[in-house]
């Protein structure tokens, strides 16, 4: 970021506010606890799924496809440098202003800046997964500047004084009666009569959300994509409220996180037909608005870029785990993943949850700091099979799981138990003789197992499974006890 | 063919009938069955709780035991899919270059059960003998670290007397995990419930499964419900014989 911010008042954001939570298993066993939530989540997962695999099934090239936007990502990735700096000049020839934020802190003092410039009070808001990630909205209310939601989902979260738990779908967590409570408590001017139909929902928006639209100065978004050869800005949308606040305000400010380019124009035919598919299971998404800079006399006459980094940079530094920028926030892996359906996406903690989220937030804001995401797994499998880019999530996983224990290590002088227990079972496991006596010693096992030959209670950290599992009491004999028993031979 | 058998830490220890059955079912196509003696385990609970560090010597181990064999059969998904897309990584990132490629041309000729039979032995029908309501479990790692497809499945419909039932929602997790399981026991419990509420709607006396884990998973759960529905390893199902039931 330029100097020209130094000395301003900053907001009181911490940079891993929106990125981090409570421990994993605690809230995920009270989000379980919520049988509304849990049937919510079920439905509207199952209804999205179903939709995805039918229009990427009709796709005679998907696979090839998917290919073409990993290749695209590692490609970018591997010359990020180069293609922001040829962004910067490209949106800068065309009448944009392009400043650069390392962290959350700086993004919301460059953007409540230029807000405050243009003494404007309200800003109207396009749905964008960096301004959540750096908590703007809370930091422009800190310097008395009101920010409202367009989306229609991120409405009822902003409505209902919530947070979103999805990355497309921020109310998923919502069914319509709910939705009708909030609007009828929380929306200006509503019909109090208001009924929880689908359609009368959506129109009680549309009406408070017009009379915003004409009469705001200043527009905020995010952005799917920057094509760096041209300097031209991509927002795919479903709504169209997007694209009344990209074209309406006269000031346009739009926050990316820097791994969200791509270099060539051409770049986009590939994204554009993976992400509707993907995400929403539309073979296109009915709004794509795409500006570049300033069109003299049409549209946003006072456009701006801030790049974000927070903690992006650091990620790309990790060969491994920077293939998580590849990530075109589409959500095809929250959708499918056993744990996100079960638990939603607040036990997660962060902006980002579900799968992507457990591989994503950690290394924004360092493992350390969000050690129980990686472990928020069970290592299905079914996320990969449905990345658009091929992001292998599950290894990204095990890759951050390593690092976690490794600092851990490096950390600390005393091993966790965890740690002694896994060192024990790879001395055992070191040699086989140590193995078979081991399994001789573990056979007095069978001196748990009631009636049933069963074992139902364990002392922790192994309660958890006896809480609601059995564990069937050692046998007599091991199998390599029963094959030197009988066959005598030694292989 | 002369096939090395990977039992795995679990089937040999928990689980022995496992293994039994698979010696019993190779033998009985005619196969011969060597079981390297010291072998353990392939590592996967370190490498997937995060200690490769520890998991190196288990790696190497493995690769010593099995790397004078041609074939190596193991009957469980789960195990194999770690040696084969976890060994040679744990190798390379503790600097064992050399290992790693040796552990890539061993994991290249390790296969799971229903792999060996029917891509590398083109066996479907096993002659096994299983009169009993059945539903099949595919496990993760088999279908999507795998892609061992309906291998399993078709070895099963060819086995005489089995009337084999279709698991809804087959492809979801149990939610085993390995340690997931315990450091994240609620969640992980939530997606057992789901699965076993479909085991119980096809009304099967047995769920069988091609991974000792997470039918250990499944099995606790319906022994904790008393639901009256076992769990049986593929391999005891084709083992099975009208003289030797299993």
């Amino acid at each position: 970021m330029t100097s020209t911010f130094l000395g301003l008042p900053t907001v009181a954001a911490t940079d891993t506010e929106h990125l981090r939570g409570e421990p994993f298993p605690v809230a995920a066993r009270r989000a379980l606890a919520d049988g509304q939530l849990r049937a919510n989540l079920g439905r509207a997962t199952r209804t999205i799924r179903a939709k995805r695999q039918a229009v990427v099934d009709e796709v005679d090239d998907w696979q090839e496809l998917r290919e073409a936007g990993r290749a695209l990502k590692a490609a970018t990735m591997a010359r990020l440098d180069e293609h922001l700096e040829q962004l910067e000049a490209a949106v800068t020839a065309r009448g944009g202003t392009v400043h650069w934020a390392r962290d959350a802190a700086e993004a919301n003092a460059v953007v409540t800046e230029l807000v405050r410039a243009t003494g404007s009070d309200e800003v109207v808001k396009v749905k964008s997964m960096a301004t959540q990630e750096i908590g703007l909205n809370e930091a422009l209310a800190s310097a008395g500047i009101a920010a409202l939601e367009t989306d229609l989902a991120e409405l009822i979260v902003q409505l209902g004084n919530d947070r979103p738990s999805h990355i497309l779908v921020p109310a998923i967590h919502r069914n319509r009666a709910e939705i009708r409570e909030i609007f009828r408590r929380e929306m200006p001017g509503v019909d109090p009569d208001l009924t929880d139909d689908p359609r009368q929902l959506a129109m009680a928006a549309r009406r408070f959300l017009r009379s915003k639209f004409l009469s705001a100065r200043v527009a905020v978004s995010g952005a799917n994509f920057a094509v760096a050869e041209t300097g031209t800005l991509a927002v795919v949308e479903s709504e169209g409220n997007g694209r009344m606040c990209l074209t309406l305000p006269q000031t346009l400010i739009t926050v990316m996180g820097i791994e969200k380019l791509v270099p060539a124009w051409q770049d986009l035919e590939v994204f554009l037909q993976l992400l509707p598919r993907s995400s929403t299971g539309e073979r296109m998404n009915p709004y794509t608005s795409m500006w570049t800079g300033v069109t003299p006399g049409d549209g946003p006459q006072d456009v701006h870029l801030v790049l974000l980094d927070n903690g992006r940079t650091a990620t790309l530094a990790d060969e491994v785990g920077r293939e998580a920028l590849h990530c075109i926030r589409c959500s095809a892996c929250l959708n499918v993943c056993p744990v996100y359906e079960r638990v939603g996406g607040h036990a997660y903690g962060s902006v980002y949850p579900g799968p992507i989220g457990a591989v994503l937030s950690p290394q924004l804001t360092g493992v350390e700091q969000n050690a129980t995401l990686p472990y928020a797994s069970s290592l299905c499998g079914a996320c990969l099979d449905v990345c658009p880019v091929k992001i292998d999530i599950p290894s990204l996983l095990v890759h951050l799981r390593a690092q976690h224990v490794e600092q851990h290590r490096a950390t600390h002088r005393l091993p966790s138990p965890e740690a002694v227990t896994m060192a024990a079972a790879g001395w055992v496991m070191g040699d086989e003789r140590r193995f078979a006596a081991a399994q001789r010693a573990g056979g007095a096992g069978r001196l748990l197992g009631g009636r049933r030959g069963v074992i139902a209670t364990l002392p922790p950290p192994l309660a958890g499974w006896t809480s609601s599992r059995d564990l069937p009491a050692p046998p007599a004999e091991s199998f390599r006890a029963w094959w030197r028993r009988t066959r005598g031979e030694v292989s | 063919m002369r096939v090395a058998l990977f039992v795995t830490c679990l089937a040999d220890t928990l689980f022995p009938s496992v293994g039994q059955a698979t010696v019993r079912l190779l033998e009985r196509l005619g196969h011969e069955v060597v079981f390297p003696s010291e072998q353990t385990c392939c590592g996967q609970m370190h490498i997937n709780t995060g200690y490769q560090r520890e998991a190196v010597p288990l790696v190497r181990r493995f690769v010593e035991q099995f790397e004078p064999y041609d074939a190596v059969v193991a009957p469980s998904g789960s195990c194999v899919g770690s040696v084969r897309h976890q060994h040679a990584m744990v190798a390379r990132r503790a600097g064992e270059e050399a290992l790693a490629l040796r552990a890539e041309s061993v994991a290249a000729r390790t296969y799971e059960l229903s792999q060996l039979l029917v891509d590398v032995l083109g066996v479907e029908d096993v002659g096994a003998h299983f009169p009993h309501r059945v539903t099949y479990h595919p496990t993760c790692h088999s279908l999507r670290l795998l892609r061992v497809g309906d291998a399993p499945l078709r070895l099963l419909q060819q086995v005489r007397g089995i009337e084999l039932v279709e698991l809804p929602d087959a492809d979801q997790c149990c939610g085993f995990g390995g340690t997931f399981a315990v450091k994240n026991a609620d969640t992980s419990t939530a997606m057992l419930a789901d699965k076993m509420r479909h085991v119980l709607s096809t009304g099967a006396e047995v769920c069988s499964a091609g991974d000792s884990s997470c039918l250990m998973h499944i099995g606790g759960g319906l022994s904790r419900l008393r639901s009256g529905t076992r769990t049986l390893h593929l391999a005891e199902i084709l083992a099975s014989t009208e003289k030797e039931p299993a």
